[in-house]
């Protein structure tokens, strides 16, 4: 009778791991990948190097102008117009206010995600606009009043796109079931509006808002120019929003339609309580996607005359005590944006993931 | 008694009829568009009459009376507003054909270099795609035109090139081809070299049809295309000469100049919508199921064979659509030259056009018109390429 005796699992053979076998798989694998790998290393050597001495090890970080003697970076510059490039021309004694409002929001999105009631988030999402703009803007409550002239940096453009997203949803929504309606004049009404608004440049519109609007309504009805801009990035990402929630409304099987209308629900109930609960939600990512995009195009606000972020790179580089500073100034709203950026899109990226059921 | 037996035909209010009702939505609908359109029209034509502006497009043919640093065409200062939109027109397509091109390369390379099994290389594409994709298209045309190209050196310590291009912060100068009348010829030769290869292609897929041979179309071809015009370029003599560009006093005269905002908004277009288009081929080219590829080896196609009849024509399907929407956006985001002063469309018609004339609803209603064309325009053609490339079920 054999003996069957337990063996030990035996090492894989040295020569199919560690790092040298992974360097000849991913790197040295044909004449042509090792050539693409050293032109690769190449490339990095002459960039990465000479942009870490400029941004970290010959800045400047501290002093005065006339201090300065490395050839890097010179931060101060951005030390110095720090509030500009945050708050504009916000007066200095009211910062509080902006700040707050970040706090406001960070409480207001815990409560949201705690409170499972519907009327309570509601609530807070029709409330929290309407204090911000009080709080900001002042006037009542024995607070300053401050103009909208004066709201600039990143605090507009971050107002702007707030605004941009909140009030373009709901619009965007409404058009996106006028899309998907049986009702011919609906239909090609909300097709109308989508495919214009899709089909110009928002610059177009923008300069529309602010030279053509103020024209189409009676005298006396003041429009500021934040106002104009604002509706007009409005108009323009609600045909975006439409799409996307199209996107979403076209995934959703029949059946659910079939079976809502069989309950004997009404047109919005099907919509409210079954459609769209889960159309939005495979919608997510994409929603995110569009919230970047127009992240981005605040930007364009500065071509209309308001001062966003990227306008006080030019701004601040005209005073004639910091000539010639630009470089650090657009590296540094490069900076911001990207990294607000990348971390919505890594944010709209683990979403899909999660929902995504299929793989 | 027909009514005891289906009693929900009668007593259903007309109100709570859905086809009722979906006419009553629908006139409200169109009465309150109406209304609003109504109050808006007869709120213009107040407010225009208030402020003394005109109207109607008599302004297209008066005198412009201002510069425009690039033109195709032949324009001065005497030319009318009419000739201005031409201009601004045929400079948004100029910078929109060149940002196509560039961004397809770069858009393509990258795409690839992604899905590369070259460790260093996929990562590098990566880092590209998510550095460039996350930074406003603004701030990077800004960036490269006050920047970059602001910091080359004058005229004067201009960076040569076997000292007849020249680079400085006032663009690129180079030499221009004087074309002389014999060049019709090499015209002729490239449209027939052309014809040649659409000949030589059927015949060679007929022969492959027939015989199973096959036969180098692709080499033959670049051949063809390349070579006859340059041959017959030679044989009728040379029919062209280079317009030096040299260097007289501060500044550069003759020859080819490329304004610096040219340079500025096409590499920014460029570098960002290929990090768009990079995504798109790399999407397509996951897209197309690996047993696709697995059962193609397993035929016995050789590499080559495998990308070009069984990958590429099923993830081509996938890429196409974003990529030509890629376009479209490239299209209108040139349109942010009027941030830097480029002219084009948007600069020079609703820019210093609007400011001269002041009819704002004409001007911009007509540059709306040329951007909503060309989107239509593009978007039936996609309609039309999505439709012949839709995979046919049995």
């Amino acid at each position: 009778m054999a003996i069957y005796g337990k063996l030990e699992a035996r090492e894989a053979p040295s020569n199919t791991k560690g790092p040298i076998h992974w360097a000849k798989e991913n790197l040295f694998k044909s004449i042509l990948s090792s050539v693409l790998t050293l032109f690769s290393f190449y490339l990095m050597y002459i960039t990465i190097p000479p942009l870490l001495d400029w941004m970290i090890f010959d800045a400047t970080w501290s002093g005065t102008k006339e201090e300065i003697v490395n050839d890097g970076a010179r931060w101060i510059f951005i030390a110095e117009k720090f509030n500009l490039f945050m708050y504009g021309f916000y007066p200095p004694e009211e910062y509080w206010r902006p700040n707050s409002v970040i706090i406001l929001l960070l409480a207001a999105v815990y409560a949201f995600s705690k409170l499972n009631n519907t009327k309570a988030r509601v609530a807070i999402i029709l409330a929290f606009p309407v204090i911000t703009f009080y709080l900001v803007s002042g006037g009542i409550f024995g607070l300053e009043h401050v103009e909208t002239e004066k709201w600039g940096g990143l605090m507009l453009t971050i107002l702007v796109a707030s605004v941009g997203i909140i009030a373009s949803f709901p619009i965007g929504v409404i058009f996106a079931l006028g899309r998907q309606s049986h009702m011919p004049i609906i239909r090609s009404i909300s097709i109308g509006y989508i495919e214009f608004i899709r089909g110009v440049p928002l610059i177009t519109l923008l300069f529309m808002s602010s030279v053509i609007l103020p024209l189409f309504f009676p005298e006396g009805m003041d429009f500021n120019k934040l106002l104009r801009a604002l509706i007009g990035i409005t108009l323009f990402q609600a045909a975006y929003i439409a799409e996307v929630v199209r996107g979403g409304l076209q995934a959703i099987p029949t059946g659910q339609y079939e079976a809502a209308d069989s309950l004997g629900l009404t047109y919005w109930k099907k919509m409210g309580l079954i459609i769209l609960p889960q159309a939005l939600k495979i919608s997510i990512p994409n929603l995110v996607g569009s919230f970047i995009s127009l992240f981005k195009d605040t930007t364009l606000i500065l071509i209309i005359g308001l001062f966003d972020v990227l306008a006080m790179v030019n701004l601040t580089s005209k005073d004639t005590n910091w000539l010639g500073f630009e470089t650090e100034g657009y590296v540094f709203v490069t900076m911001i944006y990207w990294v607000i950026c990348f971390s919505m899109s890594k944010y709209a990226q683990s979403v899909a993931t999660k929902y995504n059921t299929e793989r | 008694m027909k009514n005891k037996t289906r009693p929900s035909e009668t007593s259903v209010a007309f109100y709570n009829n859905p086809e009722t009702r979906a006419v009553i939505y629908q006139i409200l609908a169109l009465a309150s568009i109406a209304f609003f359109v109504y109050f808006m029209i007869g709120n213009m034509f107040e407010n225009i009459e208030k402020r003394g502006i005109t109207t109607g497009f008599d302004f297209l043919s008066s005198e412009a009376g201002f510069g425009i640093t690039q033109s195709l065409i032949e324009y001065d200062e005497s030319d009318t507003h009419g000739r201005v939109f031409i201009v601004g027109l045929i400079n948004t397509v100029l910078v929109s054909f060149v940002g196509i091109v560039l961004s397809s390369i770069i858009g393509l390379l990258v795409g690839i270099g992604r899905l590369s099994s070259n460790f260093m290389v996929s990562k590098l594409c990566m880092v590209y795609v998510e550095t460039f994709r996350n930074i406003p298209i603004l701030l990077q045309i800004l960036f490269w035109y006050n920047v970059v190209l602001a910091a080359l050196p004058g005229p004067r310590q201009s960076i040569s090139f076997f000292d007849s291009i020249y680079l400085n912060n006032r663009g690129l100068l180079m030499p221009k081809p004087l074309l002389e009348s014999g060049f019709i010829w090499v015209v002729a030769a490239f449209v027939l070299a052309i014809a040649g290869v659409i000949y030589l292609a059927n015949w060679a897929k007929k022969r492959h049809d027939e015989t199973g041979e096959e036969y180098p179309v692709f080499w033959v071809s670049t051949a063809m295309i390349i070579l006859t015009p340059i041959l017959v370029f030679f044989i009728v003599g040379s029919p062209s000469t280079l317009e030096p560009t040299v260097l007289k006093g501060f500044n550069f005269v003759g020859g080819l100049n490329v304004i610096p905002e040219f340079m500025a908004l096409t590499f920014a277009l460029s570098i960002y919508t290929a990090t768009y288009i990079a995504e798109a081929v790399r999407a397509g080219i996951e897209a197309v199921p690996k047993g696709q590829k697995e059962a193609a080896y397993a035929l016995g196609l050789k590499e080559s064979t495998v990308l070009k009849k069984v990958v590429l024509p099923q993830a081509l399907r996938v890429i196409i659509p974003p990529v030509i929407n890629q376009y479209l956006n490239l299209a209108k985001n040139s349109s942010l030259a009027t941030a830097i002063g480029y002219p084009e469309l948007v600069t020079l018609f609703a820019g210093t056009s609007l400011n001269q004339v002041g009819q704002a609803i004409e001007i911009i209603l007509m540059t709306m018109a040329v951007y909503l064309t060309m989107s239509i325009t593009i978007s039936m053609l996609m309609n039309y390429i999505n439709a012949r490339m839709q995979i046919k079920g049995r």
